[in-house]
């Protein structure tokens, strides 16, 4: 977008045609006693090149790039293909906002439909929207269409869901006067049947879990989903890490009743805190209860194949209070990165991706775990994260990994005190051999 | 055209008593009025009502609109037909495009609404 300044002159004209004398006349409404009368202590303006040198500078004292990082959790370090930044900083994808209205649009819009269609695809559901804010809301979202569905009050939310989920499920539900109830986890990691049986009761409307879990184990949601139809509930279930898909079956083949999940993963940088980027799908005959945008494919005057946003009455553009939600959104520029990943990536290349993550993180676990002083937490099966648990506390061998250059894994005890001495390890296709034994050799002298 | 045994609404409901219950729908000029219904919101059976509370939502290829509750009383049936064939409302919205069945709370209430022939007086009016 072109920087189009305004010289003395212009100011001039506009106050004269508004017949206002003085700049600070337009902020006369504000009260004296609240108004700023020092000038804000600000350094000097600096030339362009000064400021480049600067931020030049400033730039250099990251070190990040020099660090080797383990850490997962929700946010995965993934190979992003030069054609994803390519394609997705065209002009015409990248400028326009809400691009929606189907008459200027439909390049944009073929991308959400396609979009659309991959997520349905990965998920195994019949319906997908245009995407969410990320995988917290999109959790979230998840809980109040189902509370629209079934009414009654209360939700049972695995312990292994994203901690940070879970807080933003509590938000966003907070004013419904909903119950929420945790289910704990079993030593396999996975989640605990008896306790899920104990705090079911007449009020429950649905379950929701996440798969591969927080502590990295993989769910068995054709049982969680049973249990949940068995008692005329709904089966929510949660993708943090979609590479997962490229391998494990999809949520939709397991009974799942609404997916929701993160799509960082596909093509979207570690950006330290966003943005990120939610999907959610659900079956056909839940999509009046569905938020957020759809686009339709459909045909225009002459016949032509042409896409447009569909089933807006769900919307709050539309029906105001009665909305399914307060989104009216999408994470376009996220969903578009997440589209040209997964079609340049094609079936194949995810499947081969998925088989990358999975090997070697099986041969890091094994190589970890010949070290003394260090044991697998969980045992259930695991796609591309694992816990593991020490003989000392996990910050002494935190520190030491650092000393190296090492991010090592994410200490668990701050969001689980249950887990003492635990530390959650990422490795994707990113991680090369020597990179994972290195940790290895790191994590031995740590816990020597 | 209206039928005469109906109780009507300034919203273009109709309320037919049966036993205790009513039965409600919206008339023929309101489904004209809307165009091609292509969805019929429902609410839960059990819900309680207040009259002119909001029933559910019928949805047309023009426009969203709220269906209104001609009394107070608790949704006892709900026509789970229009799931399927919303179009009911349009081909037959006095009898097979009935929307719920509702106890009612007090049935004098019922006579305070319009007869057939107020009904269509107040249509007259609109028409002019």
């Amino acid at each position: 977008m072109s920087y189009i300044s305004i010289s003395k002159k212009d100011k001039e004209e506009m106050r004269a045609k508004i017949g206002v004398s003085c700049i600070d006349e337009l902020f006369s409404s504000i009260p004296e006693n609240v108004k700023r009368k020092k000038p804000l202590n600000l350094p000097h303006p600096l030339s362009e090149l000064e400021l480049k040198r600067y931020f030049e500078e400033k730039a250099n004292n990251n070190q990040y790039s020099e660090y080797l990082s383990f850490l997962g959790g929700g946010a995965y370090n993934h190979f992003i293909p030069a054609v994803v930044d390519y394609l997705s900083q065209r002009g015409e994808f990248l400028t326009p906002y809400t691009p929606y209205q189907p008459e200027v649009s439909q390049g944009t819009l073929q991308v959400i439909f396609e979009f659309q269609t991959l997520i349905c695809q990965l998920t195994g559901m019949d319906v997908a929207n245009a995407s969410l804010y990320d995988g917290a809301s999109g959790a979230a979202e998840a809980v109040l269409m189902a509370h629209r569905l079934k009414g009654k009050s209360k939700i049972l939310v695995a312990r292994t869901l994203h901690p940070q989920y879970r807080e933003v499920i509590k938000t966003y539900t907070k004013d419904l006067g909903l119950t929420i109830e945790e289910i704990g986890y079993l030593e396999s990691g996975k989640l605990d049947f008896n306790d899920l049986r104990r705090k079911f009761d007449e009020e429950t409307f649905a379950v929701i879990c996440q798969s591969p879990n927080f502590v990295g184990v993989v769910e068995e949601l054709e049982t969680i989903s049973k249990f949940a139809h068995d008692r005329q509930v709904l089966s929510l279930a949660v993708v943090a890490e979609p590479v997962s898909l490229g391998m494990i079956e999809p949520p939709g083949k397991f009974g799942v009743d609404i997916v929701a999940g993160e799509g960082q993963s596909f093509g979207i940088p570690l950006g330290f805190g966003g943005p990120y980027l939610g999907f959610m799908a659900c079956g056909r005959n839940f999509v009046r209860q569905f938020p957020g945008r759809i686009v339709g494919q459909t045909k225009d005057g002459e016949g032509n194949r042409g896409f447009v946003l569909t089933l807006c009455t769900r919307e709050q553009h539309i029906r105001r209070g009665k909305a399914t939600s307060n989104i009216c959104t999408n994470q376009n520029l996220c969903a578009l990165r997440a589209t040209i990943f997964l079609e340049t990536t094609g079936k194949k290349g995810l499947k081969e991706l998925a088989f990358q993550n999975l090997q070697k993180s099986h041969y890091a676990l094994e190589k970890f775990c010949k070290i003394k002083g260090i044991k697998r937490k969980f045992e259930g099966p695991f796609f591309n994260e694992f816990t593991l648990q020490f003989s000392k506390p996990w910050s002494e061998i935190n520190k030491s990994l650092r000393k190296k250059k090492m991010i090592g894994g994410l200490g668990l005890e701050i969001l689980y005190p249950e887990l003492k001495n635990c530390a959650l390890f990422c490795i994707t296709e990113m991680h090369r051999k020597e990179d994972i034994d290195k940790l290895a050799a790191g994590l031995e002298e740590a816990t020597s | 055209m209206y039928p005469k045994d109906f109780y009507y609404t300034k919203d273009h409901e109709w309320i037919k008593l049966e036993g205790d219950l009513g039965i409600v729908g919206i008339t023929d000029f309101a489904q004209k009025q809307l165009g091609d219904v292509v969805y019929v919101e429902l609410p839960k059976v059990g819900t309680n009502l207040e009259s002119h509370q909001t029933i559910g939502g019928i949805e047309s290829v023009k426009a969203v609109s709220d269906v209104y509750s001609p009394v107070s009383g608790e949704v006892r049936e709900i026509n789970e037909e229009l799931n399927d064939s919303p179009e009911l409302v349009n081909n037959d919205p006095h009898g097979k495009g009935w929307i719920i069945k509702i106890k009612i709370k007090d049935k004098s209430k019922v006579e305070k609404l319009m007869s057939v022939s107020e009904y269509e007086k107040f249509l007259e009016g609109l028409n002019e």
